[in-house]
Protein backbone atom coordinates (compact mmCIF):
# COMPACT_ATOMS: atom_id res chain seq x y z
CA UNK A 1 0.00 0.00 0.00
CA UNK A 2 1.37 3.35 -0.99
CA UNK A 3 0.55 6.51 1.15
CA UNK A 4 -1.29 9.48 -0.56
CA UNK A 5 1.29 11.87 0.52
CA UNK A 6 4.50 10.52 2.57
CA UNK A 7 4.57 10.59 6.04
CA UNK A 8 7.26 12.43 8.29
CA UNK A 9 8.31 10.20 11.16
CA UNK A 10 10.64 11.52 14.19
CA UNK A 11 13.48 8.96 14.90
CA UNK A 12 14.71 11.06 17.70
CA UNK A 13 16.62 14.59 17.02
CA UNK A 14 19.02 13.51 14.65
CA UNK A 15 16.90 11.72 12.32
CA UNK A 16 13.63 11.73 10.62
CA UNK A 17 11.69 8.93 8.40
CA UNK A 18 10.56 9.55 5.39
CA UNK A 19 7.74 6.18 5.22
CA UNK A 20 6.28 5.76 1.81
CA UNK A 21 3.78 3.13 2.79
CA UNK A 22 3.23 -0.29 4.26
CA UNK A 23 4.32 -3.29 2.79
CA UNK A 24 6.46 -4.95 0.38
CA UNK A 25 6.33 -4.04 -2.89
CA UNK A 26 8.93 -3.46 -5.39
CA UNK A 27 7.09 0.03 -6.83
CA UNK A 28 6.90 1.20 -3.27
CA UNK A 29 10.40 0.36 -2.66
CA UNK A 30 11.44 2.47 -6.00
CA UNK A 31 9.85 5.76 -4.21
CA UNK A 32 12.32 4.66 -1.59
CA UNK A 33 15.35 4.13 -3.57
CA UNK A 34 14.38 7.49 -5.89
CA UNK A 35 14.62 9.89 -3.00
CA UNK A 36 17.47 8.46 -1.66
CA UNK A 37 19.23 9.35 -4.79
CA UNK A 38 17.61 12.58 -4.98
CA UNK A 39 18.73 13.90 -1.78
CA UNK A 40 22.15 12.69 -2.85
CA UNK A 41 21.89 14.76 -6.14
CA UNK A 42 20.40 17.38 -4.26
CA UNK A 43 23.12 17.98 -2.09
CA UNK A 44 21.03 19.13 0.92
CA UNK A 45 22.76 20.79 3.43
CA UNK A 46 22.94 19.46 6.58
CA UNK A 47 22.27 16.02 5.40
CA UNK A 48 24.35 13.31 7.18
CA UNK A 49 23.66 10.00 5.28
CA UNK A 50 20.57 8.45 4.44
CA UNK A 51 19.22 5.02 4.83
CA UNK A 52 16.64 3.26 2.16
CA UNK A 53 15.11 0.24 3.61
CA UNK A 54 11.39 -1.27 1.96
CA UNK A 55 9.25 0.80 2.75
CA UNK A 56 11.08 4.37 4.38
CA UNK A 57 13.83 6.06 4.18
CA UNK A 58 15.67 7.05 7.59
CA UNK A 59 17.74 10.49 6.86
CA UNK A 60 20.26 11.65 9.12
CA UNK A 61 21.22 15.47 9.64
CA UNK A 62 23.41 17.50 11.81
CA UNK A 63 20.89 19.88 13.37
CA UNK A 64 23.33 22.58 13.61
CA UNK A 65 23.14 22.76 10.59
CA UNK A 66 18.99 22.14 9.47
CA UNK A 67 16.79 21.72 11.77
CA UNK A 68 13.79 19.18 11.11
CA UNK A 69 11.20 21.39 10.03
CA UNK A 70 13.20 22.61 7.25
CA UNK A 71 14.32 19.60 6.25
CA UNK A 72 10.66 18.35 5.58
CA UNK A 73 10.01 21.64 3.57
CA UNK A 74 13.12 20.46 1.43
CA UNK A 75 12.19 16.62 1.15
CA UNK A 76 8.50 16.82 0.82
CA UNK A 77 8.68 18.22 -3.03
CA UNK A 78 11.38 16.06 -3.40
CA UNK A 79 9.27 12.72 -2.12
CA UNK A 80 6.52 13.66 -3.85
CA UNK A 81 7.77 14.04 -7.12
CA UNK A 82 7.49 10.43 -9.09
CA UNK A 83 9.69 8.95 -11.52
CA UNK A 84 10.86 12.01 -12.43
CA UNK A 85 14.81 11.25 -10.72
CA UNK A 86 17.36 10.23 -13.46
CA UNK A 87 17.79 6.46 -12.01
CA UNK A 88 21.08 5.03 -13.46
CA UNK A 89 19.12 1.84 -15.49
CA UNK A 90 19.09 -1.35 -13.28
CA UNK A 91 21.49 -4.28 -13.46
CA UNK A 92 21.38 -8.00 -13.36
CA UNK A 93 24.15 -9.18 -11.19
CA UNK A 94 25.36 -12.71 -11.83
CA UNK A 95 25.62 -14.83 -8.91
CA UNK A 96 27.72 -17.91 -9.92
CA UNK A 97 26.56 -20.90 -7.58
CA UNK A 98 26.86 -24.09 -6.89
CA UNK A 99 24.33 -25.66 -6.01
CA UNK A 100 23.80 -29.01 -2.92
CA UNK A 101 26.18 -30.86 -1.65
CA UNK A 102 28.21 -29.54 1.18
CA UNK A 103 28.17 -26.52 -0.46
CA UNK A 104 24.54 -26.75 -0.06
CA UNK A 105 23.76 -28.94 2.90
CA UNK A 106 20.08 -28.29 3.10
CA UNK A 107 19.14 -28.81 -0.88
CA UNK A 108 17.55 -31.94 -0.29
CA UNK A 109 15.11 -30.74 2.76
CA UNK A 110 14.25 -27.91 0.90
CA UNK A 111 13.33 -30.52 -2.40
CA UNK A 112 11.73 -32.90 0.02
CA UNK A 113 9.54 -30.36 2.32
CA UNK A 114 8.14 -28.75 -1.22
CA UNK A 115 7.71 -32.31 -3.36
CA UNK A 116 10.01 -31.55 -5.42
CA UNK A 117 13.49 -33.24 -7.14
CA UNK A 118 17.13 -31.12 -6.19
CA UNK A 119 17.29 -30.40 -9.85
CA UNK A 120 13.98 -29.01 -9.71
CA UNK A 121 14.58 -26.33 -6.66
CA UNK A 122 17.78 -25.36 -8.64
CA UNK A 123 16.02 -24.56 -11.79
CA UNK A 124 13.25 -22.51 -9.85
CA UNK A 125 15.89 -20.50 -7.79
CA UNK A 126 18.27 -19.59 -10.72
CA UNK A 127 15.29 -18.86 -13.40
CA UNK A 128 15.01 -15.74 -12.22
CA UNK A 129 15.39 -12.38 -11.25
CA UNK A 130 15.39 -11.14 -8.15
CA UNK A 131 15.02 -7.20 -7.20
CA UNK A 132 17.66 -6.14 -4.53
CA UNK A 133 15.17 -4.54 -2.04
CA UNK A 134 17.51 -3.07 0.29
CA UNK A 135 20.75 -4.02 2.24
CA UNK A 136 21.42 -4.53 6.04
CA UNK A 137 21.47 -6.86 8.75
CA UNK A 138 25.32 -7.26 8.25
CA UNK A 139 27.32 -5.47 5.88
CA UNK A 140 26.45 -5.97 2.26
CA UNK A 141 23.71 -8.84 3.23
CA UNK A 142 20.63 -8.10 0.42
CA UNK A 143 17.50 -8.20 1.18
CA UNK A 144 16.24 -9.70 -2.68
CA UNK A 145 12.23 -10.40 -3.08
CA UNK A 146 10.66 -12.43 -5.65
CA UNK A 147 10.93 -16.51 -4.54
CA UNK A 148 8.81 -18.61 -6.11
CA UNK A 149 6.42 -19.94 -3.97
CA UNK A 150 7.33 -23.39 -4.81
CA UNK A 151 10.35 -23.56 -2.77
CA UNK A 152 9.46 -21.66 0.11
CA UNK A 153 10.47 -23.35 3.57
CA UNK A 154 10.72 -22.27 6.99
CA UNK A 155 13.65 -21.40 9.02
CA UNK A 156 15.22 -23.84 11.23
CA UNK A 157 14.27 -24.15 14.53
CA UNK A 158 17.73 -23.90 16.03
CA UNK A 159 20.61 -21.21 13.68
CA UNK A 160 23.24 -22.71 12.91
CA UNK A 161 26.69 -21.57 15.18
CA UNK A 162 28.63 -20.94 11.44
CA UNK A 163 27.30 -20.84 8.03
CA UNK A 164 30.51 -19.79 5.46
CA UNK A 165 30.45 -16.75 3.65
CA UNK A 166 29.03 -17.03 0.37
CA UNK A 167 26.38 -19.19 1.53
CA UNK A 168 23.09 -18.89 -0.68
CA UNK A 169 19.86 -19.48 2.05
CA UNK A 170 16.22 -19.44 1.42
CA UNK A 171 14.17 -18.30 4.49
CA UNK A 172 10.12 -18.15 3.76
CA UNK A 173 9.63 -16.33 0.71
CA UNK A 174 13.21 -14.79 0.72
CA UNK A 175 16.59 -16.19 -0.48
CA UNK A 176 19.74 -14.20 -0.13
CA UNK A 177 23.99 -14.55 0.04
CA UNK A 178 25.81 -15.05 3.75
CA UNK A 179 28.67 -11.76 2.75
CA UNK A 180 30.66 -13.35 6.04
CA UNK A 181 30.86 -16.11 7.95
CA UNK A 182 27.77 -15.97 10.47
CA UNK A 183 25.53 -17.46 12.65
CA UNK A 184 22.02 -18.09 10.79
CA UNK A 185 19.16 -19.83 10.53
CA UNK A 186 18.27 -20.05 6.44
CA UNK A 187 18.32 -22.98 4.50
CA UNK A 188 21.63 -23.29 3.00
CA UNK A 189 21.17 -25.16 -0.80
CA UNK A 190 24.21 -23.53 -2.07
CA UNK A 191 27.42 -21.49 -2.43
CA UNK A 192 29.17 -18.67 -4.80
CA UNK A 193 32.94 -17.93 -4.80
CA UNK A 194 31.37 -13.81 -4.89
CA UNK A 195 32.71 -11.43 -2.65
CA UNK A 196 29.73 -9.81 -1.75
CA UNK A 197 31.33 -7.02 0.97
CA UNK A 198 34.97 -5.69 1.10
CA UNK A 199 35.67 -2.82 2.83
CA UNK A 200 38.59 -1.12 1.23
CA UNK A 201 36.18 -1.35 -2.05
CA UNK A 202 34.30 1.90 -3.06
CA UNK A 203 31.22 0.93 -2.60
CA UNK A 204 31.94 -2.08 -0.29
CA UNK A 205 29.23 -4.23 -0.98
CA UNK A 206 28.42 -5.89 -4.36
CA UNK A 207 25.06 -5.78 -4.84
CA UNK A 208 23.10 -2.21 -4.35
CA UNK A 209 19.35 -1.63 -3.76
CA UNK A 210 17.55 -1.25 -6.96
CA UNK A 211 19.33 -4.08 -8.85
CA UNK A 212 18.59 -7.57 -10.00
CA UNK A 213 20.41 -10.62 -8.85
CA UNK A 214 20.41 -14.16 -11.01
CA UNK A 215 22.09 -16.86 -9.53
CA UNK A 216 23.68 -19.07 -12.48
CA UNK A 217 24.32 -22.62 -11.62
CA UNK A 218 28.18 -23.46 -11.91
CA UNK A 219 30.06 -27.15 -11.60
CA UNK A 220 32.97 -27.62 -8.91
CA UNK A 221 35.45 -26.99 -11.26
CA UNK A 222 34.36 -23.73 -12.70
CA UNK A 223 33.34 -22.78 -8.77
CA UNK A 224 36.94 -23.44 -7.88
CA UNK A 225 38.38 -21.44 -11.28
CA UNK A 226 36.31 -18.87 -10.16
CA UNK A 227 37.64 -18.67 -6.83
CA UNK A 228 41.15 -18.43 -8.42
CA UNK A 229 40.71 -16.01 -10.77
CA UNK A 230 38.88 -14.00 -7.69
CA UNK A 231 42.35 -14.22 -5.89
CA UNK A 232 43.83 -12.89 -8.80
CA UNK A 233 41.50 -10.39 -9.14
CA UNK A 234 41.38 -11.41 -12.73
CA UNK A 235 37.32 -12.47 -12.27
CA UNK A 236 34.97 -10.17 -14.54
CA UNK A 237 31.70 -10.20 -12.83
CA UNK A 238 29.19 -10.73 -15.31
CA UNK A 239 26.33 -8.69 -15.33
CA UNK A 240 23.38 -6.97 -18.27
CA UNK A 241 20.85 -4.15 -17.99
CA UNK A 242 17.33 -5.28 -16.46
CA UNK A 243 14.75 -5.76 -19.22
CA UNK A 244 12.13 -7.30 -17.37
CA UNK A 245 9.25 -5.98 -15.20
CA UNK A 246 9.70 -5.76 -11.39
CA UNK A 247 7.85 -8.74 -9.90
CA UNK A 248 7.16 -9.89 -6.66
CA UNK A 249 4.75 -12.82 -5.82
CA UNK A 250 6.25 -13.78 -2.58
CA UNK A 251 3.97 -10.85 -1.07
CA UNK B 1 54.87 7.72 16.61
CA UNK B 2 54.96 4.48 18.71
CA UNK B 3 52.73 5.85 21.99
CA UNK B 4 52.07 2.27 24.12
CA UNK B 5 52.76 -1.61 23.98
CA UNK B 6 49.51 -3.29 25.61
CA UNK B 7 50.83 -5.64 28.47
CA UNK B 8 47.10 -6.97 29.36
CA UNK B 9 44.35 -5.77 27.03
CA UNK B 10 41.79 -5.72 29.37
CA UNK B 11 38.36 -7.22 29.09
CA UNK B 12 37.30 -4.98 25.66
CA UNK B 13 39.47 -2.02 24.93
CA UNK B 14 38.32 -1.11 21.47
CA UNK B 15 39.69 2.41 18.92
CA UNK B 16 37.17 4.08 18.47
CA UNK B 17 36.11 7.87 16.88
CA UNK B 18 33.04 9.27 16.82
CA UNK B 19 31.11 6.63 14.22
CA UNK B 20 31.44 5.49 10.12
CA UNK B 21 28.85 7.33 8.48
CA UNK B 22 27.49 6.82 4.82
CA UNK B 23 27.71 3.64 4.34
CA UNK B 24 24.70 2.29 6.40
CA UNK B 25 23.11 2.01 3.34
CA UNK B 26 25.13 -0.69 2.36
CA UNK B 27 24.71 -2.75 5.94
CA UNK B 28 27.60 -1.00 7.35
CA UNK B 29 26.45 0.14 11.27
CA UNK B 30 27.69 3.31 12.49
CA UNK B 31 29.95 2.14 15.33
CA UNK B 32 31.81 4.57 17.51
CA UNK B 33 32.11 6.07 21.01
CA UNK B 34 29.36 4.83 23.65
CA UNK B 35 29.40 8.08 25.17
CA UNK B 36 30.23 10.46 22.96
CA UNK B 37 30.76 13.08 25.77
CA UNK B 38 33.46 11.15 27.14
CA UNK B 39 35.39 10.65 23.72
CA UNK B 40 34.48 14.23 23.02
CA UNK B 41 36.22 16.08 25.99
CA UNK B 42 38.99 13.66 26.53
CA UNK B 43 40.38 14.86 23.24
CA UNK B 44 40.08 18.58 24.11
CA UNK B 45 41.75 17.54 27.09
CA UNK B 46 44.92 16.21 25.50
CA UNK B 47 44.89 19.15 22.68
CA UNK B 48 42.86 17.27 20.16
CA UNK B 49 40.27 18.06 18.03
CA UNK B 50 37.56 16.66 18.65
CA UNK B 51 36.35 13.71 16.89
CA UNK B 52 40.02 11.83 16.74
CA UNK B 53 40.09 8.21 17.99
CA UNK B 54 41.17 7.40 21.45
CA UNK B 55 40.79 4.07 23.56
CA UNK B 56 37.59 2.55 24.35
CA UNK B 57 38.17 0.71 27.94
CA UNK B 58 35.00 -1.08 29.25
CA UNK B 59 35.20 -2.19 33.29
CA UNK B 60 38.28 -3.92 33.59
CA UNK B 61 41.05 -1.32 32.01
CA UNK B 62 44.16 -2.53 30.08
CA UNK B 63 47.66 -1.87 31.20
CA UNK B 64 49.73 -0.37 28.91
CA UNK B 65 53.47 0.50 28.93
CA UNK B 66 54.29 4.09 27.26
CA UNK B 67 56.90 3.78 25.09
CA UNK B 68 57.37 7.84 24.30
CA UNK B 69 56.39 10.92 26.48
CA UNK B 70 53.17 12.15 25.55
CA UNK B 71 49.64 13.94 27.22
CA UNK B 72 46.61 11.52 27.86
CA UNK B 73 43.77 12.32 29.34
CA UNK B 74 41.13 9.99 30.59
CA UNK B 75 37.11 10.74 30.94
CA UNK B 76 34.44 8.71 31.11
CA UNK B 77 33.48 6.11 33.51
CA UNK B 78 36.47 5.76 36.86
CA UNK B 79 37.80 2.45 36.67
CA UNK B 80 40.53 3.65 39.30
CA UNK B 81 43.33 4.72 36.71
CA UNK B 82 46.77 4.74 37.61
CA UNK B 83 49.87 6.13 36.12
CA UNK B 84 52.99 4.21 37.65
CA UNK B 85 51.13 3.39 40.75
CA UNK B 86 50.15 6.43 41.64
CA UNK B 87 46.09 7.21 41.08
CA UNK B 88 45.82 9.16 37.80
CA UNK B 89 43.37 12.34 37.43
CA UNK B 90 40.84 11.85 35.10
CA UNK B 91 39.18 14.90 33.07
CA UNK B 92 42.67 16.53 33.04
CA UNK B 93 45.57 16.61 30.43
CA UNK B 94 48.19 14.39 31.74
CA UNK B 95 52.25 14.02 31.20
CA UNK B 96 52.96 10.43 30.37
CA UNK B 97 56.74 9.34 30.13
CA UNK B 98 58.44 6.93 28.29
CA UNK B 99 58.32 3.71 30.54
CA UNK B 100 55.58 4.86 32.50
CA UNK B 101 52.62 1.97 33.06
CA UNK B 102 49.07 2.98 32.63
CA UNK B 103 47.05 0.56 34.43
CA UNK B 104 43.37 0.38 35.86
CA UNK B 105 41.83 -1.36 38.99
CA UNK B 106 38.17 -1.83 40.41
CA UNK B 107 35.32 0.17 37.85
CA UNK B 108 34.37 2.60 41.07
CA UNK B 109 31.28 4.21 38.83
CA UNK B 110 30.07 3.53 35.11
CA UNK B 111 31.13 1.00 32.32
CA UNK B 112 33.15 3.35 29.91
CA UNK B 113 36.34 4.92 30.38
CA UNK B 114 38.41 6.87 27.34
CA UNK B 115 41.81 6.71 27.03
CA UNK B 116 42.98 9.82 24.52
CA UNK B 117 46.24 10.54 23.30
CA UNK B 118 47.75 13.72 21.84
CA UNK B 119 47.88 13.54 18.01
CA UNK B 120 44.44 10.83 18.40
CA UNK B 121 45.05 6.75 18.21
CA UNK B 122 46.45 6.32 14.64
CA UNK B 123 45.10 3.41 12.98
CA UNK B 124 44.47 3.33 9.46
CA UNK B 125 40.76 4.52 8.38
CA UNK B 126 37.80 2.37 7.37
CA UNK B 127 35.47 3.69 5.04
CA UNK B 128 36.47 7.26 6.81
CA UNK B 129 36.16 6.03 10.81
CA UNK B 130 39.02 4.89 12.57
CA UNK B 131 35.82 3.06 14.78
CA UNK B 132 36.19 -0.87 15.32
CA UNK B 133 32.99 -2.95 14.91
CA UNK B 134 34.46 -6.40 16.24
CA UNK B 135 31.77 -8.27 15.00
CA UNK B 136 32.39 -7.89 11.11
CA UNK B 137 36.13 -7.09 11.81
CA UNK B 138 35.96 -3.55 10.44
CA UNK B 139 38.49 -0.43 11.40
CA UNK B 140 40.33 0.44 14.35
CA UNK B 141 43.19 -2.54 14.95
CA UNK B 142 42.82 -5.21 12.56
CA UNK B 143 39.14 -4.81 13.56
CA UNK B 144 39.31 -6.54 17.15
CA UNK B 145 39.79 -5.41 20.82
CA UNK B 146 43.50 -4.66 21.84
CA UNK B 147 45.41 -8.03 22.54
CA UNK B 148 48.55 -8.24 24.51
CA UNK B 149 51.91 -6.76 22.54
CA UNK B 150 49.61 -4.71 20.61
CA UNK B 151 51.37 -1.67 19.54
CA UNK B 152 49.77 1.62 20.00
CA UNK B 153 50.53 4.76 17.27
CA UNK B 154 49.45 8.17 17.30
CA UNK B 155 49.01 11.14 15.25
CA UNK B 156 51.13 14.19 15.04
CA UNK B 157 50.90 16.37 18.00
CA UNK B 158 49.78 20.36 17.46
CA UNK B 159 47.98 21.51 19.90
CA UNK B 160 48.41 21.97 23.58
CA UNK B 161 46.75 19.91 26.40
CA UNK B 162 44.85 21.27 29.32
CA UNK B 163 46.62 19.88 32.32
CA UNK B 164 44.59 21.67 35.04
CA UNK B 165 41.69 19.44 35.98
CA UNK B 166 38.11 20.26 34.27
CA UNK B 167 36.15 22.14 36.38
CA UNK B 168 33.04 20.28 38.15
CA UNK B 169 30.24 21.37 36.57
CA UNK B 170 31.59 19.40 33.05
CA UNK B 171 31.94 16.22 34.89
CA UNK B 172 28.86 14.34 34.78
CA UNK B 173 27.98 12.00 37.69
CA UNK B 174 26.73 8.56 36.84
CA UNK B 175 23.97 7.62 38.77
CA UNK B 176 22.10 4.18 39.02
CA UNK B 177 19.00 5.92 38.66
CA UNK B 178 18.63 7.33 35.56
CA UNK B 179 16.02 9.16 33.70
CA UNK B 180 16.10 9.52 29.81
CA UNK B 181 14.30 11.86 27.32
CA UNK B 182 12.60 10.54 24.85
CA UNK B 183 11.03 11.89 21.38
CA UNK B 184 7.95 9.55 20.90
CA UNK B 185 7.72 8.04 17.08
CA UNK B 186 8.63 6.26 14.88
CA UNK B 187 5.75 3.74 15.92
CA UNK B 188 4.59 4.87 18.89
CA UNK B 189 1.13 3.96 17.14
CA UNK B 190 1.73 0.45 17.29
CA UNK B 191 1.10 0.35 21.04
CA UNK B 192 -2.29 0.91 23.02
CA UNK B 193 -2.45 3.90 25.40
CA UNK B 194 -1.93 1.19 28.31
CA UNK B 195 1.56 0.44 26.43
CA UNK B 196 2.98 3.90 26.61
CA UNK B 197 1.52 4.18 29.56
CA UNK B 198 3.56 1.66 30.80
CA UNK B 199 6.91 2.71 28.64
CA UNK B 200 6.30 6.55 30.36
CA UNK B 201 5.44 5.52 33.69
CA UNK B 202 7.34 2.53 35.09
CA UNK B 203 11.21 1.76 36.51
CA UNK B 204 13.28 -0.75 33.91
CA UNK B 205 16.00 -2.31 35.09
CA UNK B 206 19.51 -2.37 32.75
CA UNK B 207 20.02 -6.12 32.64
CA UNK B 208 23.26 -8.35 31.39
CA UNK B 209 22.58 -8.18 27.69
CA UNK B 210 23.95 -4.81 28.09
CA UNK B 211 26.60 -4.20 24.90
CA UNK B 212 27.82 -1.88 22.42
CA UNK B 213 24.88 -3.21 19.85
CA UNK B 214 22.15 -2.48 22.37
CA UNK B 215 21.09 -2.42 26.11
CA UNK B 216 18.18 -4.71 27.00
CA UNK B 217 15.65 -4.15 29.64
CA UNK B 218 13.67 -5.84 31.92
CA UNK B 219 10.47 -4.33 33.60
CA UNK B 220 6.59 -3.82 32.66
CA UNK B 221 5.74 -5.10 29.77
CA UNK B 222 4.47 -2.69 27.12
CA UNK B 223 1.48 -3.80 25.24
CA UNK B 224 1.22 -3.24 21.44
CA UNK B 225 -2.03 -3.50 19.42
CA UNK B 226 -1.73 -5.84 17.32
CA UNK B 227 2.09 -7.27 17.18
CA UNK B 228 5.97 -6.00 17.30
CA UNK B 229 6.75 -6.87 13.68
CA UNK B 230 7.28 -3.76 11.11
CA UNK B 231 8.04 -4.35 7.85
CA UNK B 232 12.11 -3.83 8.28
CA UNK B 233 12.99 -0.01 8.31
CA UNK B 234 16.16 2.12 10.02
CA UNK B 235 17.24 2.30 12.95
CA UNK B 236 18.28 5.85 14.84
CA UNK B 237 20.61 5.44 17.46
CA UNK B 238 18.72 5.38 21.24
CA UNK B 239 15.84 4.13 19.15
CA UNK B 240 13.86 1.84 21.78
CA UNK B 241 12.61 -1.45 20.32
CA UNK B 242 9.93 -3.09 21.51
CA UNK B 243 9.67 -7.52 20.18
CA UNK B 244 6.82 -9.32 20.63
CA UNK B 245 7.94 -10.02 24.67
CA UNK B 246 7.00 -6.32 25.35
CA UNK B 247 10.29 -5.78 26.90
CA UNK B 248 12.28 -2.69 25.68
CA UNK B 249 15.95 -2.71 23.70
CA UNK B 250 17.36 0.72 23.50
CA UNK B 251 19.87 0.13 20.08
CA UNK B 252 23.19 2.02 20.34
CA UNK B 253 26.83 2.61 18.81
CA UNK B 254 26.68 -1.24 16.91
CA UNK B 255 23.27 -1.45 16.43
CA UNK B 256 22.40 -3.39 12.94
CA UNK B 257 21.38 -0.69 10.22
CA UNK B 258 17.98 -1.90 9.62
CA UNK B 259 15.30 -3.93 11.58
CA UNK B 260 11.96 -5.05 11.66
CA UNK B 261 10.35 -4.60 15.19
CA UNK B 262 8.79 -1.21 16.19
CA UNK B 263 10.06 1.20 18.00
CA UNK B 264 8.29 3.28 20.34
CA UNK B 265 10.45 5.91 20.94
CA UNK B 266 14.19 7.69 20.22
CA UNK B 267 16.44 8.78 23.55
CA UNK B 268 17.67 11.94 22.65
CA UNK B 269 21.46 12.75 22.05
CA UNK B 270 22.21 14.19 25.01
CA UNK B 271 21.12 11.33 27.36
CA UNK B 272 22.59 8.18 25.79
CA UNK B 273 25.94 8.68 27.46
CA UNK B 274 24.55 8.00 30.36
CA UNK B 275 23.16 4.91 29.48
CA UNK B 276 26.36 3.97 27.86
CA UNK B 277 27.74 4.28 31.32
CA UNK B 278 24.85 2.16 33.19
CA UNK B 279 25.51 -1.00 34.71
CA UNK B 280 23.42 -4.29 35.11
CA UNK B 281 21.00 -3.60 38.12
CA UNK B 282 20.39 0.21 37.16
CA UNK B 283 17.42 1.68 36.81
CA UNK B 284 16.15 3.74 34.01
CA UNK B 285 12.89 5.45 33.65
CA UNK B 286 11.55 7.41 30.45
CA UNK B 287 10.01 10.67 30.22
CA UNK B 288 8.64 11.97 26.54
CA UNK B 289 9.97 15.20 25.28
CA UNK B 290 9.24 17.41 21.89
CA UNK B 291 11.08 17.99 19.46
CA UNK B 292 11.96 21.71 20.06
CA UNK B 293 12.56 20.74 23.84
CA UNK B 294 15.00 18.08 22.13
CA UNK B 295 16.75 20.91 20.10
CA UNK B 296 17.21 23.32 22.88
CA UNK B 297 18.83 20.76 25.09
CA UNK B 298 21.05 19.79 21.93
CA UNK B 299 22.01 23.68 21.77
CA UNK B 300 22.67 23.71 25.14
CA UNK B 301 25.29 20.34 24.97
CA UNK B 302 26.84 22.33 22.15
CA UNK B 303 27.80 25.22 24.17
CA UNK B 304 29.21 23.07 26.59
CA UNK B 305 31.55 21.45 24.46
CA UNK B 306 32.26 24.77 22.92
CA UNK B 307 32.61 26.76 26.83
CA UNK B 308 35.25 23.37 27.42
CA UNK B 309 37.13 24.11 23.88
CA UNK B 310 37.97 27.67 25.29
CA UNK B 311 39.57 26.77 28.25
CA UNK B 312 42.26 24.71 25.99
CA UNK B 313 45.16 26.84 25.52
CA UNK B 314 45.66 27.68 21.94
CA UNK B 315 48.73 26.92 20.22
CA UNK B 316 50.53 30.09 20.25
CA UNK B 317 49.85 30.97 24.39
Amino acid sequence: MIYDRPKFLPGGDSALFVEFGDGIDPELNRRVRELHLAIQEAGLPGVVESVPSYRSLLVYYDPRLVCAEDLMAELDPLARQEGESVFPPPMVIEIPTIYGGHYGQDLDFVARHNGLSPEEVICLHSEREYLIYMLGFIPGFAYLGGVSPRIRTPRLATPRARIPAGSVGIAESQTGIYPAESPGGWRIIGRTPLELFDPAKEPPALLQAGNYVRFAPVSDREFIKIREQIEQTTYRLKQHPFTGEARDESV
Amino acid sequence: MKVFEVIQPGFLTTVQDRGRYGYQQYGVPVSGAMDCYALTVANLLAGNDEGEACLEISLLGPRLLVMNDTMIAITGADLSPTLHGRPLCMWQGVEARCGDIISFGQPARGCRSYLAVAGGIDVPQVMGSRSTYVRSGIGGLEGRPLHSGDCIYAGDTRARALSARLSQEYIPEYSAENTLRVILGPQHDRFTEKGIKTFLSCEYTVTVQADRMGCRLEGPLIEHKAGADIVSDGIPPGAVQVPADGLPIIMLADRQTTGGYTKIATVITVDLPRLAQAQPGDRIRFVAIDGSEGRRLLSEYWNTIARIQQLIPSDGG
